[in-house]
């Protein structure tokens, strides 16, 4: 499988490769670690004209606590922060779904930027950091902006970024005391995309009610969906088995697969009802101070 | 519309005009010539194309040789050192981890830079670490053997010069 | 000093040296100067009339040099050709396409990229056809005729039938008991991790053609060339067919591929060398499948458990051409092995080939013909009659087992089972797994709603194909052959007919000819694969290696004892009959010290053999088996089910095989562990499906799902042994035991683990959702 021509750009500067963006629009495509987008352009479902590689870009890779806020590079690559220490120490949620994101060669050049602008449903990120209520960070010819994960998923492969916008941070409210998270992902067989995966991040009160919950689905419906009526079942309770299996349910009711080579849809919706248990129960194990 | 890149492969540096879209995998086996490196799939899932870019290990089938453009890429042909088998070489042949040894050049640069990482592994970290290398024949029970054996033998060795993890 | 292992030891692998230092030379590695590449544009539509194809897009682009099609073939008579099944297949269509994928034109261009662009740039306009991708369907009378070209204005392409229908129906219905169940064993590919390929080089000069390819049997495809091209004058002294190192065989690289016969096509045209390598799409999506029987099958017993009769009834889709690779009497292959390791008193197996809008094939997917199926389904269906009969499988098995004693045993369905002790290697799995106290903590653990199983399979192999008054393809008997040479030097080279294809023949050929000679293995060279100088075989396939090449290697390896005795007679100045045979040596009985090695007759061969004696030494071999050998084995699985997923994990797998007298312990280890692993990928991952329009689903590696080693368990093997009597060596070969008795170990265990819930069957793969569904309807959930 070969792919079609292209003319390549290896930008040094943000500006750059904002620039460029801005010139050729439409005709081109960003390329961070290519892992979505080379498969596409080799089966030639993709056929950019221009290429930007945002690989020579210095700065765009790190993963940092600061002002409140995890920030994690656009350029960062799943593998860092499968192996991050401030990631395995403080937040269960993205370093369980670092390890589940297709195999580890794939997670030594995918980056975390690529997979939240590719869009993709089964994409592991858009679930697990709606789940921790993530924002992204866009830059392009007017600066910066922040884009709340909740708005930045437009539809199956689009996001609310501008065709000269390059995604280049990621920001998590940094993890307190009592916060915890899972990441729980059914897969058909290890380095496969999820027939149907949950993430749950959560914070407890003093009393152990849920402070903050968030419910992130991943592959059953069009996009990365948050299951905003599972939360609400769950704010301002305690995590107890009777209200972790009615959150569990209603997620499951918020979820919207379809039928493929992974499972009918009603296999995949209770699948979510039976992950998203788990997690919660899980996540709230963490919370505690559990493993 | 040549691209010109300049790439160290295996401690040589190589210069080549190429086109922007030629796959780092071609790259090496037909304008370098070191034919090790194998293409098993389209869809980036088997591994058999794996070189350590850098120090760690990729698909080179999922990326431009422009892209590799001032880096240090290693291929299997680069284990070996003056003639001498790497442990991970020698694991493979006296644990029979290799039948048709298609998958074997990736599957040994894969172990190359999981040893890296972790230099005593856990039968569930190997087997995890080569998840993304797939194998037709061996059932990978003999593979798993023959790292264990490539990682007692290395510990206290040192790794071939000019590579880091 | 290199010492003479022979057999029975694990000798490590001559043919590692040049895989581990990346210095295999694979089709894709070999490289001539001028070569042209192709590349195949292929059929969107599962059936269709192709009304236009335009090239002039194609054409434009630079390097692109030309666009074939099947117009431009049948000028020269090659736009169809012979299946190994007396089918005929299209190379590329005059005008119709029967399957998605189908190669419908191929680019010739200076590089391979420029080839794919051209092939992206063919525009060929299409008329779609009704599709039938239902074999039940496609037999119907109103079921549209897909092979216009053919006489028979039918789907059916053949029945065949075995057994005694009238005797097995009345044993039926007098059984106590009988059980029923529809089996459907899916479509399924050999996804070697090297795809097919093949470079083709035409010197128009000598008038020879070299075709190195990626072929299980090179000698068969140089014969097929010659008699499908030799109107064009391609002659069989005139073409040389080397196979190189193959990336994994498994049986997918028996046929001819249509890409093959294009790139000689193409070569001979212009003169130049042709390169054609398919990707892995092209390889899953058009390459021979595998499998894809739908079976119904019936079991009587007596009360007491005894089993007395068997009768299955199968229609097996062939895809859009019978393009399976068995021996020509044997349409479903060896599928009559189906009773398996029981004694029953009547039997009777029917088989129809259909028609289907699939791509064609049909081929032994390391099952030795069909045998994969034939055991799924009796061991599968030995496990419902044992449940049926609420008897534990073990004890059910051991009681109808085929006594020891009853070797050579005949079974109802004409195979002669050359030996066997079935007991001996059930008996052995349940110690070394523990039975007993699985089955205590099954009990347990379903007190607590807990879901574990136990799965037996009991597998009886039948190969080394074969015997040559039942066996052949394309009329090509199915011996195998084996040329020695002993160098003056003691040093020997020797050439088969087989192609390993990781198997490891350059190693166990070598122990077989110092097992016979006392030659050590270093200094023997083994070559396979070079039609210009290995001696005529029919290839490796069929696990017919050990059964029938090496019985050749050992036979010609004793003519040239023969021959070195009279030698040694001559240098000792004794009668031969005076003389003893240790390893490598011959000396006078009684006096020991009075010895001549092998080395030193063989320099003799060469300085000062015996007058009236033909100098050198050196030997052929064409060996015709008496019999087929029969490889058994029992293996037990334990799984672990997930209520609430419905995901199946092997928590253990014993495996115990029985393949006679072991060449190389470590190599036939490496052999099950392979194979158990291609067992495991249709029983729980692989499967290839179509939708109602013909679109394949699961046509590459992101949906075929090969497993990983995060899959794999780590298999735990063991063996008995017991020889063929009829075997040189006492060997019966082991390649393709564990594919074939691994599925119904593992769905047996899976099923076992529900019987109690009131679950039957469930098909392969047997996928999460398939057991949350069977688990749901009866009344499980987490
Ligand atoms: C075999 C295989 C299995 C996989 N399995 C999984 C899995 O299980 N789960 C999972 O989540 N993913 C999986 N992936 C996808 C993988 O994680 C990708 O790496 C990821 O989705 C894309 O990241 P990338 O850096 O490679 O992006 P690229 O491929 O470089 O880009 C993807 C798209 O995003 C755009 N883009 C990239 N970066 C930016 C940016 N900073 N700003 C704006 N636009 C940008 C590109 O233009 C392109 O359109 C798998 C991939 C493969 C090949
Ligand atoms: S060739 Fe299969 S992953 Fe690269
Ligand atoms: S040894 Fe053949 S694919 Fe691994």
């Amino acid at each position: 499988m070969i792919p079609g021509s292209f003319e390549y750009f290896s930008p040094q500067t943000l500006p750059e490769a904002v620039t460029l963006l801005q010139r050729y629009g439409e005709d081109a495509k960003v390329l961070a670690g290519g892992h979505s987008l080379i498969p596409l352009m080799k089966l030639r479902l993709a056929a950019p004209r221009y290429l930007v590689d945002l690989s020579r870009i210095d700065g765009l890779t790190y993963i940092r606590e600061s002002e409140g806020f995890l920030r994690v590079g656009a350029l960062t690559r799943h593998g860092d922060i499968e192996t991050s220490d401030v990631i395995r120490s403080g937040y269960p949620l993205l370093a369980d779904a670092a390890r589940v994101i297709a195999d580890p060669l794939v997670r030594n050049m995918g980056t975390v930027g690529g997979s939240l602008a590719h869009a993709d449903p089964a994409g592991d990120w858009g679930a697990a950091l709606l789940a921790a209520g993530a924002h992204v960070v866009a830059t392009g010819p007017r600066g910066g902006r922040t884009i709340p994960l909740d708005e930045f998923f437009v539809g199956t492969f689009t996001t609310a970024l501008q065709p000269d916008e390059i995604l280049t941070e990621i920001g998590i409210p940094q993890s307190q005391k009592n916060s915890g998270g899972a990441y729980l992902k059914l897969e058909r067989k290890v380095g496969d995309f999820a027939i149907a995966a949950v993430g749950v991040g959560l914070l407890l009160s003093s009393t152990g009610a849920c402070e903050q919950v968030g419910i992130g689905l991943c592959n059953v419906g069009p996009t990365s969906l948050r299951a905003g009526q599972a939360e609400q079942v769950l704010r301002g309770k305690k995590p107890d088995d009777a209200t972790i299996a009615r959150a569990a349910e209603t997620a499951a009711t918020e979820s919207d697969p379809a039928d493929d080579l992974r499972g009918p849809a009603d296999y995949k919706r209770d699948m979510v009802r039976v992950l998203t248990a788990r997690a919660l129960r899980l996540a709230v194990g963490r919370a505690k101070g559990g493993a | 519309m040549g691209n010109r890149v300049k790439i160290t492969i295996n401690g040589s540096v190589h210069e080549a005009e190429v086109e922007p879209r030629l796959l780092l995998v071609h790259f090496l086996r037909e304008v370098v010539g070191l034919t090790g490196t194998h293409i098993g799939c389209d869809t980036t899932n088997c591994g058999a194309c794996t070189v350590l870019l850098d120090g760690r290990a990729v698909k080179s089938c999922t990326m431009f040789a422009v892209q590799a453009d001032g880096r240090t890429v290693m291929t299997v042909e680069g284990l070996a050192q003056n003639g001498q088998l790497h442990p991970i070489q020698e694991g493979f042949h006296q644990k029979h981890g290799l039948q048709c040894g298609f998958c074997t050049p990736g599957m040994m640069i894969t172990a190359f830079a999981l040893l890296q990482r972790v230099p005593n592994p856990t039968e569930e970290q190997i087997r995890w670490g080569i998840s993304g290398n797939l194998c037709r024949c061996t059932g990978y029970v003999n593979i798993v053997a023959a790292i264990k054996d490539a990682a007692d033998k290395m510990r206290g060795t040192p790794a071939p010069a000019g590579e880091r993890s | 000093m290199a010492v003479a292992h022979g057999m029975g030891h694990s000798v490590k692998r001559k043919e590692d040296a040049r895989f581990i230092r990346g210095k295999g030379n694979y089709i894709d590695d070999l490289k001539l100067p001028g070569m042209l590449y192709l590349d195949i544009v292929r059929s969107p539509y599962a059936h269709a009339k192709i009304t236009a194809i335009r090239a002039e897009k194609a054409l434009a682009i630079p390097g692109v040099l030309a666009v074939i099609t099947g117009r431009d073939l049948d000028k020269y008579g090659l736009a169809w050709m012979p299946t190994l099944m007396s089918d005929r297949q299209m190379v590329l269509p005059i005008d119709t396409v029967l399957y998605q994928a189908q190669e419908v034109a191929a680019v010739l261009a200076t590089q391979r990229y420029i080839a794919a662009d051209g092939a992206a740039a063919v525009e060929v306009d299409y008329e779609p056809l009704p599709v039938v991708v239902d074999p039940k369907k496609a037999l119907r009378p109103d079921a549209p005729v897909l092979r216009e070209d053919r006489e028979q204005k039918t789907n059916h392409i053949w029945h065949w039938e075995v057994g005694d229908r009238d005797a097995t129906a009345r044993a039926l219905e007098q059984a106590d008991v009988t059980v029923e169940e529809d089996l459907y064993i899916p479509r399924i590919h050999v996804a070697s991790i090297e795809t097919c390929g093949c470079v083709a080089q035409w010197d128009s000069v000598d008038g020879k053609l070299t075709l190195w390819m990626t072929t299980q049997a090179p000698h068969a495809i140089r014969t097929v060339v010659a008699l499908v091209a030799g109107h064009l004058g391609l002659a069989e002294h005139k073409i040389r067919v080397v196979s190189p190192d193959i990336g994994g065989g498994f049986g997918g690289k028996v046929p001819v591929y249509p890409g093959y016969v294009v790139a000689v096509a193409a070569s001979v045209l212009t003169g130049k060398p042709v390169k054609w390598i398919e990707d892995r799409m092209e390889n899953i999506q058009a390459d021979s499948f595998a499998r894809d029987y739908h079976i119904t099958a019936e079991l009587g017993a007596k009360r007491d458990g005894t089993l007395t009769a068997l009768r299955f009834k199968t229609i097996a889709d062939h895809g859009a051409f019978d393009a399976a690779a068995n021996p020509s009497k044997f349409p479903a292959g060896l599928f009559s092995i189906c009773t398996g390791s029981y004694d029953f008193q009547s039997a009777f197996v029917e088989v129809d080939g259909a028609y289907t809008n699939k791509p064609p094939g049909g081929i032994a997917y390391r099952c030795s013909f069909r045998v994969t199926e034939a055991s799924y389904a009796i061991e599968r269906m030995a496990d419902i009659m044992a449940h049926e009969l609420k008897m534990d499988p073990a004890e059910f098995r051991l009681k109808n087992f085929i006594r020891p004693e009853a070797f050579p045993y005949k079974s109802p369905l004409g195979w002669t089972y050359d030996s066997g002790n079935y007991q001996g290697a059930l008996k052995k799995a349940m110690e070394m797994i523990g039975y007993t106290a699985l089955r205590r903590e099954q009990a347990e653990k379903r007190t607590r709603g807990e879901l574990m199983g136990i799965g037996i399979s009991s597998f009886t192999e039948i190969v080394g194909a074969g015997p040559s008054h039942s066996f052949d393809i394309l009329g090509l008997k199915m011996f195998d052959s084996a040329e020695i040479r002993v160098h003056p030097t003691g040093k020997a080279v020797a050439r088969f007919g087989t192609k390993s294809q990781g198997q490891g023949h350059e190693t166990t050929y070598a122990q077989v000819i110092a097992h016979e000679l006392g030659i050590p293995e270093d200094d023997i060279a083994v070559e396979e694969g070079d039609t210009d100088t290995a001696p005529y075989g029919l290839g490796t396939y069929a696990s017919r290696s050990t059964p029938v090449a090496a019985a050749a290697g050992a036979v010609a390896a004793r003519k040239i004892r023969d021959k070195a005795r009279k030698i040694a007679a001559h240098l000792l100045e004794a009668s031969e009959s005076d003389l003893e045979w240790e390893r490598g040596k011959f000396f006078v009985k009684g006096s020991p010290q009075r010895a001549k090695t092998i080395q030193e007759i063989a320099f003799a061969a060469y300085t000062n053999h015996p007058q009236g004696l033909e100098a050198g030494l050196e030997a052929v071999a064409y060996y015709d088996p008496p019999n087929l050998t029969f490889p058994f084995g029992s293996y037990i699985c334990v799984v672990d089910i997930d209520k609430g997923t419905g995901e199946v994990k092997i928590r253990r797998f014993v495996a115990v095989d029985d393949c006679g007298n072991i060449i190389n312990p470590m190599i036939v280890e490496g052999q099950v562990h392979g194979g158990l692993t291609m067992g495991l990928a249709p029983a729980l991952y692989e499967e290839i499906t179509y939708d109602d329009d013909g679109n394949i689903r699961g046509g590459s590696f992101m949906d075929y799902l090969l497993p990983t080693s995060m899959e794999t368990p780590r298999w735990e093997t063991a063996n008995t042994v017991t020889p063929s009597p009829h075997h040189p060596l006492g060997a019966k070969g082991v390649g393709e035991s564990a594919t074939v008795g691994a599925p119904a170990a593992i769905a047996n265990a899976v099923i076992d683990a529900m019987w109690h819930l009131g679950v039957r069957h469930i098909d392969i793969p047997i996928t999460p959702w398939k057991v949350w569904k069977v688990l749901r309807q009866n009344g499980v959930t987490e």
